[in-house]
């Protein structure tokens, strides 16, 4: 959006744009229509994940966009029909990188993000927390674009960091990129995972962390401050880098730079009411919007009116 | 009888020596685990992953996807206990081959309650996908890592170290959801586990003399649980049934063994020896053993108990034990 009014801005900023913009009206499509949704993770991630998947990733390209098969059954020794949702980010090969979403309640966000990018058909999104649907309200390992089972917190990057060191002892050159949330980093699993990814030198990995400053609860000042959160992950050996979450330039540049043996975290400072200033009203209980009454509903259906036009 | 010392530490890297797709995570206890052999010998399939048994859960969770056989040592306390939730969604649910051995399970520590592991066949029995195995004598330590890596899933493995004795012959080893028979009989069908197998050897021999017909089975696949040959000894048993493990009466071998009785509909009176829903303190093995009821005298208690008779047996008439001592050279240290 800062670069919207630059001259002479590289063509993929146009394509991100796009793509972040249409992430924002999809999710405030099924917010009005469902009467609740992670509205302001849409806002505050729209240029991050849209970035990460045109400009940041090296993952291949999905024949067509693919229909969300049923939910297979739970992975288990005689149920060889399960899957993982990576199939929407493409092959896996050495060269080609992979996508880790950490925090699970992101997950409407990135099956709008999936549509948007030509990923997954439209239709999906109607699947949206439908029993027998694999399109669930907090993505698991099945669910379209995840690979690995991350909803209780913490375990994500673990995991990621795992993927990573098969990926950096077999000699792979594609990187492990983990898409992370500023809350999340309270759980005490994460700082495991951050000192065992600098111990093991693991700088195939990049992680991209939304910093729109809400939790749960509400502002995570006043839940439980991570301040000063730079200084904290750059002390357990990390490669920091604070960008402006919105800036396309500024997300994309971090990914560039040559690897120097450390784990590179990008924090992207974001609004979590970004491209919608009608959920400034909410601040500041942003987490998960659910309508107080039909007034408010109605004021979000014509705001989506004005949007789409 | 045989006493073997650290058969875990030269006997996991001959058998690793030809899968490289096998690498071994440490945490913190190395040598307590006696993984310092398989550590200087391939130094490129060691991880130390440090005092941080979470991220290692979810790590070895993140490895075994990319098609490489996590092997997770440390004391068994520290991986169900402190990682229970890693366990369960980033190795149990995608059904992924993390292999946890966890050592010094019940009461075979001095290290106390925090270092105890009295429940973690309860635990981890309830988790799907999950299969169990222990190890009670230095024939099943050698074996339990085929039986272990043909398991198309995450395996956790109660694991024996230091000084360990030889109940079974080299060839006569651990099998898949088969219980080994130690002694055939009748009046009694007597299911022991790990370490108690060899504490019930010492009572049984007695009272075969006494004339007790006594059907002795070495259990080591606990989860799943579905030998046909336990259950038909414990049909033919006309007094009943004693399971003897480890581990809380609650949830481990002798919750498993009523489970299986009740569905199949025997009527058959069962007594489980175990811990008896208590937490235990930091003392010596005999000494727990002894004052928690899991040693041999506790047994023919409860034998005497089950077929009313009274064998007047003396703790002299009971077969030497091999009491491994606290400081020893087979151990890295006295815990």
């Amino acid at each position: 959006m800062d670069n919207q009014s630059q001259p002479n801005c590289p063509s993929w900023h146009d394509d991100v744009r796009r793509v972040a913009q249409g992430i924002r009206r999809r999710v405030l499509e099924h917010t009005v229509k469902n009467n609740g949704g992670y509205l302001s993770q849409a806002c505050s991630s729209a240029e991050m994940l849209a970035t990460l998947y045109l400009k940041v990733m090296n993952v291949g390209p999905v024949e067509r966009p693919l229909v969300p098969p049923p939910f297979p059954g739970v992975p288990g020794p005689n149920n060889p029909n399960s899957f993982t949702g990576a199939i929407f980010n493409g092959p896996k090969a050495p060269h080609l990188d992979r996508f880790i979403l950490s925090p699970a309640q992101y997950a409407l966000v990135v099956y709008a993000a999936l549509i948007e990018l030509g990923r997954m058909d439209p239709d999906g999104l109607n699947q949206f927390n439908k029993d027998g649907s694999t399109v669930e309200m907090i993505g698991a390992e099945h669910s379209p674009g995840m690979e690995v089972m991350t909803g209780s917190l913490g375990q994500g990057l673990s995991q990621a960091a795992g993927i990573a060191m098969a990926r950096k002892l077999r000699g792979e050159t594609g990187r492990v990129w983990v898409f992370m949330s500023d809350g999340e980093l309270q759980s005490g699993q994460n700082w495991e995972a951050l000192q065992a990814m600098s111990h093991h030198k693991l700088d195939n990995m990049g992680i991209y962390v939304d910093v729109n400053k809400q939790q749960c609860d509400g502002p995570i000042c006043s839940v439980m401050n991570m301040d000063p959160l730079a200084e904290r992950l750059a002390s357990f050996g990390a490669r920091v880098i604070e960008v402006n979450g919105h800036d396309l330039d500024a997300l994309a540049a971090p990914a560039e730079l040559e690897r120097d043996g450390r784990p590179l975290v990008v924090l992207a400072d974001t609004d979590p009411c970004a491209g919608m200033p009608i959920l400034q009203s909410r601040i500041p209980k942003l987490h998960y919007v659910r309508f107080v009454n039909e007034d408010e509903r109605q004021r979000y259906q014509s705001f989506l009116a004005d949007f789409c036009r | 009888m045989e006493i073997l010392s650290k058969v875990h530490a030269k006997n996991l890297v001959q058998w690793a020596k030809d899968k490289p797709e096998v690498l071994v995570l440490s945490a913190d206890l190395t040598s307590s685990t006696e993984i310092d052999l398989f550590r200087d010998t391939y130094p490129d399939r060691f991880l130390s992953m440090g005092i941080a048994e979470q991220n290692m859960l979810s790590f070895a969770g993140g490895l075994a996807r990319e098609g490489l056989y996590p092997f997770i040592h440390t004391f068994a306390v520290f991986i169900y206990r402190r990682a229970f939730d890693q366990i369960a969604m980033s190795v149990a649910y995608p059904n992924v081959p993390v292999r946890m051995f966890g050592f010094l399970p019940g009461i075979m520590t001095p290290g106390g309650a925090t270092h105890q592991a009295i429940e973690d066949i309860a635990v981890m029995r309830a988790l799907p996908n999950m299969t169990i195995f222990e190890c009670g004598d230095a024939t099943d330590v050698e074996s339990v890592l085929d039986v272990a890596h043909a398991v198309n899933g995450p395996v956790y493995v109660r694991m024996l170290r230091g000084e360990i004795p030889r109940l079974f012959h080299p060839s006569d080893k651990m099998q898949f959801g088969k219980a080994r028979v130690i002694q055939e009989g009748t009046d009694i069908t007597l299911l022991t586990t790990g370490i108690c197998t060899e504490e019930a050897m010492r009572a049984v021999q007695v009272l075969q003399k006494r004339g007790l017909s006594i059907q002795h089975m070495h259990v080591t696949t606990l989860k799943p649980f579905d030998d046909p040959s336990v259950l038909e000894a414990a049909a033919k048993a006309k007094y009943g049934v004693i399971t003897m493990e480890n581990h809380s009466i609650i949830g481990g071998l002798g919750t498993i063994v009523a489970e299986v009785m009740a569905e199949a509909g025997l009527g058959k009176k069962l007594v489980r020896i175990g811990l008896k829903d208590t937490f235990v303190h930091g003392a010596s093995k005999p000494y727990l053993m002894r004052e928690y009821g899991i040693d041999a005298m506790a047994l023919i208690a409860e034998v005497e108990r089950l077929v009313d008779d009274r064998f007047g047996i003396a703790e002299s008439e009971l077969a030497q034990t091999y009491l491994a001592p606290v400081h020893s050279l087979a151990k890295a240290e006295a815990l």
